[in-house]
């Protein structure tokens, strides 16, 4: 594992934090980096009740079996990635014992646990244009019919991958960005997000 | 540009998906006895045919996983999506 001291935003050079006051007082738009989420992309058959009781036990998790939807619990997400795919995304730090966890508990297993927090950052975006925002640059149908809390997908975001998840309502969004990809995503966010009054919001 | 139903994802956008080419070519069962040319059909000849065509795509940006497509390469019309290893559906059934 990196050593922590030395670890760096992928959004580190935009000087993020010290912008904060800049946005206007009526802000529709709030833009915010999280960066250093732990994530863990694990593979595996949610048929197989061995594999589904160890990951349950050692993760403390449930895994989603709906397409596009994720599940909580005390604090950690388990996303829907693919059939027999999920991201677990949990505090920084914690990946790499969780990930020994499961590597144990799965050991002669149909399995794969791999850590990939430090390949994406996260792009929180809320307020009431959120959702105006995305729309910009991504084809997925995201009226509260179709996408909603609880939902997210893996798409295209002005033709960078991304992950989407709505966390609430009011509508919050985040989007995880491939570290590469994410200074792109940040500038093409808040050029999209300028004419609805964008703040960026310290953490 | 057309919606793709990507059998898990659900309803899609084109630039998603990767094609993958003609579907339901089996390997030779016994490579070593077959003549140049029956090599050359199974790796190089395909069906360019104007109307149904069964094909590979991937959901690429998405949930990276294979499936097959019925398609009408005249109209464009997407006339069915099914899992890779099930033989295709309605008329072209006969066909894999």
């Amino acid at each position: 594992m990196a050593e922590r001291y030395k670890q760096q935003g992928a959004l580190a050079h935009l000087h993020l934090a010290a912008r904060t006051a800049e946005g206007p007082e009526d802000a529709s738009v709030r833009l915010i980096e999280r960066p250093f989420q732990g994530q863990i992309n694990l593979r595996g058959e949610i048929g197989d009740e061995a594999f589904r009781s160890a990951v349950e036990s050692v993760a403390g998790l449930s895994l989603p079996e709906t397409p596009n939807s994720f599940l909580e619990q005390a604090g950690r997400r388990a996303l829907w990635l693919g059939p027999n795919e999920w991201l677990i995304v949990l505090a920084d730090g914690e990946e790499t014992a969780l990930a020994e966890a499961l590597r144990a508990a799965l050991a002669g297993q149909h399995a794969s646990i791999a850590e990939v927090g430090h390949s994406r950052t996260v792009i929180g975006l809320a307020g009431a244009r959120a959702r105006e925002v995305l729309r910009k640059g991504c084809s997925l149908d995201l009226h509260p019919r179709a996408f909603g809390p609880g939902q997210c997908a893996q798409t295209l975001l002005a033709r960078a991958d991304m992950i989407l998840l709505q966390a609430d309502d009011r509508p919050t969004y985040e989007i995880n960005a491939r570290r590469s990809f994410a200074d792109y995503v940040w500038r093409w966010l808040e050029d999209a997000a300028r004419e609805y009054g964008c703040a960026l919001v310290a953490e | 540009m057309f919606l793709i139903q990507c059998p898990w994802c659900g309803p899609r956008d084109e630039t998603e998906f990767g094609y993958g080419g003609e579907a339901h070519i089996a390997r030779p069962a016994g490579p070593e006895t077959l003549s140049d040319a029956d090599w050359a059909d199974y790796v190089f000849m395909r069906k360019n045919p104007k109307g149904v065509h069964l094909e590979r795509w991937v959901h690429r940006h998405g949930c990276r996983r294979w499936f097959n497509m019925a398609r009408d390469t005249y109209t464009h019309q997407v006339l069915g999506v099914y899992q890779m290893g099930e033989p295709p559906p309605g008329p072209e059934g006969g066909d894999g």
